[in-house]
């Protein structure tokens, strides 16, 4: 069998051209192995060889992420690697996030194993840690010794087509949550837990909490009856025959409606898509969750300056919570470019 | 309060000319079962068809599975306030065709009815593919009300499983296991040295198809009170809603609560199992606040040292389920929560609608988003065409083939959170 072909990537730094003076200096290849190369290239063994390294400065890379990563993709396929490596990092954040963004480049690009070496706290394992496999190292290059051959082992398994475990290999968790099959049925765990927790002895909770995002309500509304308020909601009121086929569960996506001249919700014009409650009342009489007849009113009587042109919708029923984050940083921009001053938002 | 169980081990479900069992085999008297469980002028049709492991079968939408059970001695009958007066039930002894369950199916009462596959990939994931079952195809009248349909579907099962018990009450058990909790001082003194142990038992209870009975009382109406384990056993709790398939607790599942089973594993032994709470999910704050309050007051008027919480259901409940933790720990009650996860389909996102550090012991059945594929099958119990709308599929679920991708959540008790399945989730 031939050798594996190794690309290494590494910084302006640890190719000895210098610090910081440095950084700026172009993607160049070199051939073989270049400063850490050899410490890798010896955990890499037998069955793999470095047989070109990158060396591009940090700045470089992080002001010019497109051409830098065009021109390094060039750099790796004409050496026709078989197996791509990048730094490790450590702590150095620019190093960090371009040894990230130019695996996950490779990886989608061309289609190899990539490998690369960070600290817990490198801003490039949050940018990097879903697309690719990220060993923890220690917070700087004192650790090299015991990173580089963790890296190279890992590196091989990726190319003999194994997946890495966290935390054996050395990989730091993805972030994403995987279903797996227990040897026990969760009610068994639950009273094994709740046994262990009584006596004091160590447990493994199977979820651990996220820092939850709580949103502190922005100051009331100085003047409400100059204000233009719009409509928002997550019951699903949708357009009879739901035009957008928004999901009556984990939806993927949200619809715009246009209201101009629209009094009433009316059961022949509008529905509900949310598939998470008896939609009886909301079919005979959607204002029940989206409440334009009383909005009107209020627009009519001054209470309120003017009720907002279009309202946004989506079912809030299993639907993620990234999703959901990502519909309203949408729409919420363009509610703001709409002059939009407060928004009512109705449930189910 | 002290239960005796006898299982009769049912191997397979034929049509017969008499309904009984004989050996290991339930014989169904297809007509005779037809006339007692029919007569609601609600339902237009009802038919009856038969699924067992490992056929290429699929049955959607389902509604409810229940198990046949029929009281023989003690106070009484099976799903007091539906099928029997409202006595208390939980002692004495009651028969189990252990290995059959009647399942409801026919047009879609709203969005949330389930899968099940007796074979493949999808059968993996179901616990109802393990068993032999009876399912009823009901077909309301047209422009019946969803609400009217649920009621009538629900009643229809009831009658069914209580018909084919009947078979079970003159037979001896394959095995007969006991079940026994004492009142509550008697209870605290019998094992004084082991820890005392409550679960807390959250009935599915937002409404509008999203209901939960307990003795024949909408569980909405409920404040948190007291029940002795073995009366869920007789059927004290049946479920009446349209949920997610695969966390909503099925009528079967409440026969069955694993952690009632499971606590009663180590009773005596590692900890001294003293009695359950039982709370509802209601979705107005002022009801979770009161339910939640009244959950750790009782608890702590027990004087358990730790206590298992299960939600049913996702989103609007992972608030309940994330108060009643933070109240009883507060109260210096060791918590354990059993849940699934909505992470999204591809498993980044924040898996509940709510958190705490005080929750810092997670059993997890799954994530409910992540997609499957299930090949199509031969016969088709009930309606295919509903498989795009129902929770958990979405636009071009079904295939042309027969095939269908769609998220886990719509398997039937896929990701159940009483924690019945081996199914969990962990990060990588």
């Amino acid at each position: 069998m031939s050798k594996l072909r190794v690309v290494h990537y590494i910084n302006q730094f640890f190719a000895g051209l210098g610090g910081e003076e440095k950084a700026d200096v172009k993607p160049e290849i070199r051939e073989g192995k270049v400063g850490p190369g050899a410490a890798l290239a010896a955990a890499l063994g037998q069955d793999a060889e470095i047989v070109a390294t990158v060396v591009c400065g940090d700045s470089y890379y992080n002001e010019n992420l497109e051409v830098a990563r065009k021109t390094i993709l060039d750099m790796v396929k004409q050496q026709k690697a078989d197996l791509f490596i990048a730094g490790p990092a450590f702590n150095a954040g620019r190093y960090g996030v371009a040894c990230g963004d130019i695996c996950k480049a490779v990886s989608q690009e061309l289609g190899i194993p990539v490998v690369t070496g960070m600290y817990i706290e490198n801003p490039g394992v949050d940018l990097y840690r879903r697309d690719v496999s990220i060993i923890k190292t220690g917070g700087s290059a004192a650790d090299m010794r015991n990173a580089v051959p963790v890296m190279a082992k890992a590196a091989l398994k990726l190319a003999r087509g194994e997946e890495l475990k966290a935390p054996e290999d050395g990989v730091l968790e993805k972030g994403i949550r995987k279903n797996m099959f227990r040897d026990e049925r969760g009610s068994k765990r639950a009273v094994d837990m709740l046994i262990a927790k009584l006596n004091g002895q160590p447990f493994e909770t199977e979820y651990p909490m996220p820092d939850f995002d709580r949103v502190t309500p922005n100051p009331a509304v100085k003047d409400i009856s100059k204000a233009k308020i719009a409509l928002v909601t997550s019951g699903g009121i949708v357009p009879k025959g739901n035009p957008d086929s928004i999901e009556a569960s984990s939806a993927t996506k949200y619809g715009k409606y246009d209201i101009e001249g629209v009094n009433d919700l009316t059961s022949d014009k509008y529905q509900t898509a949310h598939g998470g409650y008896d939609p009886v009342y909301a079919n005979e009489d959607p204002d029940r969750v989206l409440p334009v007849d009383v909005l009107r009113d209020l627009e009519k009587e001054g209470v309120i300056g003017q009720l907002h042109r279009y309202f946004y919708s989506t079912v809030g029923n299993g639907t993620s919570v990234a999703n959901a984050k990502g519909f309203a940083s949408e729409f919420a921009k363009e509610l703001k470019a709409d002059g939009v001053d407060a928004v009512i938002l109705t449930s189910t | 309060m002290r239960l005796e169980v006898g299982y009769i081990n049912i191997k397979d479900v034929q049509f017969g000319s008499k309904t009984e069992v004989k050996g290991s085999v339930l014989y169904v008297d297809k007509q005779e079962m037809l006339d007692t469980i029919g007569g609601d002028p609600r339902l237009k049709s009802i038919d009856i068809d038969i699924a067992k492991p490992g056929e290429e079968v699929r049955i959607t939408p389902v509604k409810d599975v229940i198990e046949p059970r029929v009281k023989v001695e003690g106070a009484g009958g099976i799903f007091p306030g539906f099928v029997s007066k409202v006595d208390t039930v939980g002692s004495g002894r009651t028969h189990v065709l252990k290995g059959v369950n009647v399942v409801t199916a026919g047009k879609i009462v709203g969005f949330q009815e389930g899968i099940i596959d007796m074979t493949g990939p999808g059968a993996d994931y179901t616990p109802f593919s393990k068993t032999c079952n009876v399912v009823v195809v009901c077909e309301p009248t047209d422009d019946l009300k969803q609400h009217q349909h649920e009621e009538a579907v629900r009643l229809a099962g009831l009658k069914a499983a209580t018909y084919l018990a009947e078979a079970a009450r003159n037979l001896t058990p394959d095995q007969v296991k006991a079940y026994e909790t004492k009142p509550l001082l008697e209870q605290v003194n019998e094992f004084r040295d082991l820890p005392k142990v409550a679960y807390v038992y959250m009935l599915q209870s937002q409404g509008l198809l999203h209901d939960t009975y307990v003795y024949g009382v909408d569980a909405k109406q409920i404040i948190p009170t007291l029940i002795y384990p073995t009366e869920v056993m007789d059927g004290a709790i049946v479920s009446g809603n349209c949920v997610s398939a695969c966390d909503k607790n099925t009528t079967y599942h409440h026969l069955n609560n694993p952690i009632i089973h499971d606590l009663y594993e180590k009773h005596g032994k590692e900890l001294n199992f003293v009695g359950v709470v039982i709370t509802n999910e209601n979705v107005y704050l002022a009801d979770k606040e009161r339910s939640s309050n009244m959950t750790a007051k009782l608890v702590k008027m027990l004087g358990v040292d730790g206590v298992i919480i299960s939600e049913e259901g996702f989103g609007n409940p992972d608030t309940d389920l994330i108060m009643n933790c933070k109240k009883i720990e507060a109260q210096g009650i060791k918590t354990v929560i059993v849940t699934d996860e909505y992470a999204g389909r591809d498993g980044a996102s924040q898996s509940l609608a709510d958190a705490d550090p005080k929750a810092d012991a997670v059993v997890t059945a799954g994530n409910a988003n992540e997609i499957i594929k299930l090949p199509p099958m031969k016969k088709v119990i009930g309606h295919i065409e509903t498989v795009d709308v129902i929770a958990g599929g979405f636009k071009g679920s079904l295939k042309e083939d027969g095939s269908i991708e769609a998220e886990l959540q719509v398997i039937t008790g896929s990701t159940n959170e009483l924690g019945y399945n081996l199914l969990s989730a962990t990060t990588i």
